[in-house]
């Protein structure tokens, strides 16, 4: 029991492990990157792992453990146990032995990092926990970076290639600098031919719409819910809530009979009108959380000096809700610019469609699939842009908002 | 003398505020009970019709005019022709009236029984039409000088109108559409595909997101940018997600295919969206994927409110970092981890885009939203469609009593 809880072996462990995920991270960025797939060779991976946990263990300076590291690649190279192997067929070996020595490197210092200011002795358990989390961490990272990126990329690199080079060698995703402007024909395709500029621009005002209304209602709504007592407060605010959670699906089907026969079915104010129901109870709640959170004593001063309730509400807590406001509106922004049900079921005609609907009609089999990502590109950066701009309020909205799905 | 005693009832104030309150929420109920709460008896109502696609359009009497027999001079006889037509093969129209206005210069010679003539105003009872009728109606006129100068038939075009049963309306009704959900496997499969998907799911985006949050539970340079970056597969639109996921996984061209391929992981390549239980693995994950960053969001908000005192004290007790997880962290989580799961569960349950878009309900992935809009618009039967929609609608309202009765015990609703 004693020797698992020593130093060495947790280090050569930890390396091992370590040793596999950063390989097979490596073989997917360097396949995804340069087009020449590679595969991890588990003996030169898990030589290196242990090698530099060990290393990491007897307390070498971190260097020294990392030239370990990276001699033991060359020499796993060299006998062909190199940490990655080309495929056969997959283009360049030099590419793939060029990244043995990165791997060698990126096995090594996180492995460091890991073993940091453990002995090589029997550990405490919190030394070894603390490893363990160290090296989670490191994994975590690497993870979700990983799975969240890996698609975004893609979907970036595939609208910038054309059919044949996406079908010769799907793994491809270098960008041919050659081509020039060449690259953005997608794009350009779209907003040429398929009239993207209109679509996008579609989506933008029913969007901002969509904000307006919402806030139209829920303002004075949240208010009253905050703010005034009358009977059937808790009822009507949770009733609110539980309006929330009915499915899309269960409406799209009377609304889409309704439309059909008043004749509002591919129509954006037919659109108009049912978004912002969508969203006014999301709004409506997160709005009175905020103001019931302000002071009340502001709002009486006001009403002592002769102010009546609007002039309060106009004076006094819309100017002091202003983040609130702004994070409402980002949200309600962004539900309505994603919305797809919707715009799918309501929208038939090419005139009006909305950039999400446009999207989907370029689905098909015979439209190359580049357009279809760099559609998709063209529906995510908009909202990326704002998202990251004023990631606060958005991060805001989505916590106080995110009942909804 | 009256004795002194605390007011009863509401005063007049208490009343004004009251009606303030009312008239501030008044076009918030008024718009959502004519876009939610209207439909949502609709549905009801539909799901016991028999109702398809088709009925959408009620049968109608159509009538075309015009007029035969090219006169050339005043004096001349010609016909006003009616063609009329009952738009359905199948469905009657009785009582159709047509009313035209006849243009000057047009006299009539002889009237048809059915019609009468007042002055110009020409109105004709043309009784009941069946499914697939089609007539002629001529009225012989006398061609006048001023009609030749420019009169047009087609100016006052005529008005026809007839009561048809119109199947949304009436007051037939049926059990057929519960009958045929609950009668086939179909159905049961689908719930259960539903319930998988949503347990799955909500708990795979759950433990991701907890994950992720503990993560980023320290201040470090990049933390804002990381959490950022991971808020990203829930703030890009579904659409642009969903079809990057398929064509990454794409069984022909993917890339992900083509990696498995070429490491030699597999031999052939894999139809990730195309096979049963894979297909539906698949979009369990793609859901955790997807929703991660809201329980993340939610889960870091906590974790970040929790009181370092008691982390301070567990380290002088020598508590271990799992230890300070599974005895100080979790059971404080506990709260906001139940409140999410009912929350996510609910919203899961309700879910359509995302299998919708990933493989359109295909290869043992149809859930129950997908099943509504399959029965409605695929097989054209809107009342089985409303019919699962019903169902959905129950289920829903059972998690909310749920979530109502937990949640205000746990957050003070």
């Amino acid at each position: 029991m004693k020797a698992l809880r020593s130093g060495y072996f947790t280090g050569a462990v930890l390396g091992a492990i370590w040793s596999i995920i950063a390989a097979w991270t490596m073989a997917v960025a360097v396949s995804l990157s340069a087009g020449s797939p590679a595969v991890p060779v588990a003996t030169g991976c898990v030589a290196i792992g242990i090698v530099a946990g060990l290393g990491a263990a007897f307390q070498l300076r971190p260097i020294i453990v990392i030239v370990l590291a990276v001699v033991t690649a060359f020499v796993a190279v060299v006998i062909g146990h190199g940490p990655l192997a080309a495929v056969e067929g997959g283009g360049s070996s030099i590419v793939v032995s060029a990244s043995s020595f990165v791997l060698a490197v990126a096995i090594a210092g996180p492995v460091v990092a890991f073993m940091a200011g453990l002995p090589g002795g029997v550990l405490t358990r919190h030394e070894l926990e603390a490893a363990i989390i160290r090296f989670l961490t490191g994994f975590g990272y690497l993870f979700f970076t990983a799975i969240v990126v890996i698609p975004f990329y893609v979907m970036v690199m595939t609208s910038l290639k054309s059919q044949q080079e996406l079908l010769l060698n799907p793994l491809d995703f270098t960008v041919d600098l050659s081509k020039g402007w060449d690259l953005f024909r997608g794009y350009g395709e779209l907003f040429t031919r398929y009239r993207f500029g209109t679509y996008m621009w579609t989506s933008f005002y029913v969007s901002v719409v969509t904000v307006l209304v919402t806030l139209l209602f829920s303002v004075p709504g949240a208010y009253a819910v905050a703010r005034l007592r009358f009977r059937g407060r808790t009822a009507f605010s949770r009733g609110i809530l539980l309006i929330y959670m009915v499915p899309m699906i269960v409406l799209a089907l009377p609304i889409y009979i309704a439309f059909s026969v008043t004749g509002l079915r591919n129509s954006i104010p037919g659109l108009l009108l049912i978004y912002p129901v969508t969203t006014i109870p999301v709004a409506l709640y997160m709005l009175q959380g905020y103001f019931r959170g302000l002071p009340t004593e502001v709002e009486e001063a006001g009403l002592m000096d002769g102010l009546n309730r609007l002039q309060v509400i106009a004076k006094i807590t819309l100017p002091l809700s202003l983040p609130a406001l702004a994070s409402v509106s980002l949200y309600v922004f962004m539900i309505a610019w994603n919305e797809f049900l919707l715009a799918f079921m309501l929208l038939d005609d090419p005139a009006i469609f909305t950039l999400t609907r446009a999207v989907t009609s370029l689905n098909s089999s015979e439209v190359p699939r580049q357009y279809l990502m760099a559609g998709a590109v063209v529906a995510t950066v908009p909202i990326m842009v704002l998202f990251l701009g004023l990631e606060k309020f958005m991060t805001k909205g989505l916590t106080a908002g995110s009942v909804k799905g | 003398m009256t004795a002194i005693s605390p007011p009863r009832g509401s005063g007049p104030l208490a009343r004004r505020e009251a009606r303030l309150a009312w008239s501030m929420l008044l076009p918030t109920i008024s718009i959502v009970s004519l876009v939610v709460l209207l439909p949502l008896l609709a549905v009801f109502w539909i799901s016991v019709k028999p109702v398809t696609l088709s009925d959408l359009r009620p049968p109608a009497p159509i009538v075309r005019e015009d007029l035969r027999g090219r006169p050339a001079a005043a004096g001349d006889d010609a016909d006003i022709r009616y063609r009329l037509r009952n738009s359905s093969q199948s469905k009657e129209i009785s009582d159709v009236v047509l009313s035209d206005v006849l243009p000057d210069g047009l006299d009539v010679r002889t009237l048809d029984p059915r019609c009468e003539l007042d002055g110009r105003q020409l109105t004709c009872r043309l009784g009941t039409w069946q499914g697939g009728f089609r007539d002629e109606l001529r009225i012989p006129v006398t061609v006048g000088a001023s009609y030749l100068e420019g009169g047009d038939i087609e100016a006052s075009p005529p008005v026809i109108d007839g009561d048809a049963e119109n199947v949304l309306t009436n007051l037939t009704f049926t059990t057929a559409n519960f009958a045929s959900i609950f009668d086939g496997e179909e159905f049961r499969t689908a719930f259960v595909i539903t319930l998988v998907y949503t347990v799955a799911g909500t708990v795979g985006a759950m433990v991701l997101g907890l994950f992720a949050a503990l993560l980023l539970n320290k201040s470090f340079r990049g933390q804002g940018v990381l959490r950022g970056l991971y808020l990203f597969p829930y703030v890009a639109p579904v659409i642009a997600v969903a079809f990057t996921w398929v064509i990454l996984l794409d069984p022909f061209s993917g890339s992900i295919n083509t990696l498995l391929v070429r490491m030699g992981v597999t031999t052939e390549t894999i139809n990730f969206f195309g096979q049963k239980p894979l297909a539906l693995i698949m979009v369990i994950v793609f859901e955790a994927w997807r929703y991660f960053p809201l329980s993340f969001l939610f889960i870091l908000a906590r974790l970040q409110s929790i009181d370092s005192d008691m982390y301070e004290a567990a380290d002088m007790d020598g508590a271990s970092p799992f230890q300070k997880f599974w005895y100080l962290s979790l059971p404080q989580l506990m709260g906001i981890l139940s409140v999410l799961f009912l929350l996510r569960f609910i919203w899961t349950f309700n879910k359509f885009d995302d299998i919708f878009l990933l493989t359109g309900g295909n290869a043992g992935t149809r859930t129950l939203t997908v099943d509504v809009y399959e029965q409605a618009f695929a097989v054209s039967n809107i009342g089985a469609g409303a019919a699962v929609a019903v169902v959905v609608f129950l289920c829903l309202v059972v998690f909310s009593a749920l979530f109502f009765r937990f949640v205000s015990r746990e957050e003070g609703l």
